[in-house]
């Protein structure tokens, strides 16, 4: 410690208080564009939130990789799925006639969707990886129309930041924000390597996010809620996966 | 303690000590490593650990690897890992399944990356600015003959007792193993690492594309995991060989214990 000398301390106070006005400037910046992902608490908040707004900066547009129709994996593979619930099994015996899809929040006509009016818009498809953060991974095609076009179709407010969506499982829900809710390659599918979505890949519905890990592309969706905020939706951490330990984001 | 070792001597190649080491001290210490090179070695050791019990609790939920694009439990895997899973849905012919942990596992993975990419890019930035690369790291030319090579390799393979210089600077052996660990593995566990996350290879394709799939930039990753976790357990070795104590104090206070101190 004799080599600590006035100069260095002055040039190390400096230092100090220069790099925390820059990373309260830095958290500032980052909550004004958005960059700051809802677990930015607790002792991982760093790492997260470096990943999202850093993902978020070089990925706002750019479009998951596609594949061709002889890189569809065979057999088609499907991950266990939870025990359903008793609503959805009686919608599965009216063969998913009576399957609805309600949104409201931040829009300007909350409305109510049958799968026959939403395949009534232009069917798009696309072949993309679903990847699980477990490791493995498959390559299908999704067939449906782009979450956009619903959006649009509602009105939604200017001032939206996020999308919540639920399964039919109250307890299963996510949240993403709108860059990826206006992504061309986020879909509501409902069919899969042309036919339609199996139950155990989430059919009748499943939002589906290439660009993110397969934990949040929720199946059998019934519900949309656009809001400016996350903080009134479950723990306020933004979804039900880091209520149980999993970040929000999943682009990594 | 008795301190065998399988370092080489240096003990006649002085041109790479430096100034102050080579009339080497007998009574006081000097200094050793610098704070840049003691606080990066510090951070990364801790990084490094978070990130291999973090990646082993990651890969337990699915401990079969793949090449190419895709894998799953339907299709055959290039190898398996004899371990039980923590998914059921694996087939690993262990009759149970563990606890899953993948959640905090991913969390602290990616805040350990971000923490030893951003101080590994401050060293090596910096190392080439204080001089560190060229006076520490990167081998005399004289050091890269065959004959010289040989030399050093024999040395170690005869449990040869370190010389003094040892103490003050780098072999030839140290120096591209730490060399091939700084800028090959380290590179390649990150960019191995990248590659498999969607998003951002939805930026930037080619990172995954030139690695043959998805599937193989898991595989690549861990295997280059395994290089790190062999250098470490080298690395670790080598220190206790060389004197745990001295070369501890060394990369801690900066300062090499004198001769005299380490009989």
């Amino acid at each position: 410690m004799s080599r600590l000398s006035r100069r260095k301390l002055i040039t190390t106070g400096f230092a100090a208080t220069a790099s925390a006005l820059g990373l309260g400037v830095a958290a500032r910046i980052a909550q004004r564009y958005g960059l700051v992902p809802p677990d930015h608490g607790g002792i991982y908040g760093l790492g997260e939130t470096l990943t999202y707004a850093s993902q978020r900066l070089l990925t706002r547009h750019s479009l998951a990789r596609e594949f061709s129709r002889s890189q569809i994996s065979k057999p088609p593979f499907a991950n266990e799925i939870p025990p359903l619930n008793e609503a959805f099994k009686r919608l599965q015996a009216g063969g998913f006639a009576d399957w609805r899809l309600s949104v409201n929040g931040m829009v300007a006509q909350p409305g109510s969707f049958s799968l026959d009016q939403l395949k009534r818009y232009p069917s798009q498809s696309q072949i993309t990886m679903l990847q699980c953060e477990e490791g493995w991974s498959y390559i299908a095609e999704w067939i449906g129309v782009p979450l956009s076009q619903i959006l649009q179709a509602v009105a939604i407010l200017p001032q939206a930041r996020y999308i919540v969506y639920y399964s039919i499982d109250p307890d299963w829900w996510e949240s993403i924000d709108m860059a990826d809710a206006l992504h061309p390659q986020t879909f509501l599918a409902y069919g899969m390597n042309g036919d339609e979505l199996p139950v155990g890949n989430g059919g009748p519905l499943r939002l589906r996010l290439p660009r993110q890990l397969g934990y949040k592309s929720v199946k059998y969706i019934t519900h949309l809620t656009v809001t400016d905020s996350l903080k009134g939706f479950g723990k306020g951490l933004g979804s039900a996966s880091p209520e149980a330990g999993y970040a929000w984001y999943a682009g990594i | 303690m008795l301190r065998a070792t399988w370092y080489h001597s240096r003990v006649s190649d002085s041109a790479c000590v430096p100034s102050a080491a080579s009339a080497v001290p007998t009574t006081t210490t000097t200094s050793r490593h610098s704070a840049l090179v003691r606080v990066n070695h510090w951070i990364t050791t801790l990084c490094f650990l978070a990130l291999l019990v973090s990646g082993v609790e990651i890969v337990i939920s699915h401990p079969r690897f793949y090449w190419g694009e895709t894998g799953n439990d339907l299709t055959p895997p290039l190898f398996k890992l004899p371990i039980p899973a923590s998914r059921a849905l694996v087939p690993t012919g262990y009759g149970y399944v563990l606890p899953d942990q993948n959640g905090w596992s991913r969390y602290l993975h990616f805040q350990a990356a971000w923490v030893v990419v951003l101080t590994g890019l401050l060293y090596v930035i910096s190392s080439f600015f204080t001089g560190h690369l060229r006076k520490n790291l990167l081998p005399d030319q004289a050091d890269l003959s065959w004959r010289a090579f040989s030399t050093a390799i024999a040395s170690h393979l005869r449990f040869e007792r370190p010389s003094e210089a040892e103490a003050w600077s780098y072999n030839v052996l140290q120096r591209l193993t730490y060399l091939f660990v700084i800028f090959v593995l380290f590179p390649l566990v990150i960019w191995t690492g990248l590659a498999m996350s969607p998003a951002f290879v939805s930026a930037f394709p080619a990172t995954v594309n030139v690695l043959g799939g998805q599937q193989s930039a898991r595989t690549l990753h861990f295997f280059v995991s395994l290089a790190l976790v062999l250098f470490l357990l080298v690395h670790v070795a080598m220190v206790w060989l060389a004197g745990f104590r001295s070369r501890m104090r060394a990369m801690i206070t900066g300062r090499a214990a004198t001769p005299m101190e380490r009989t």
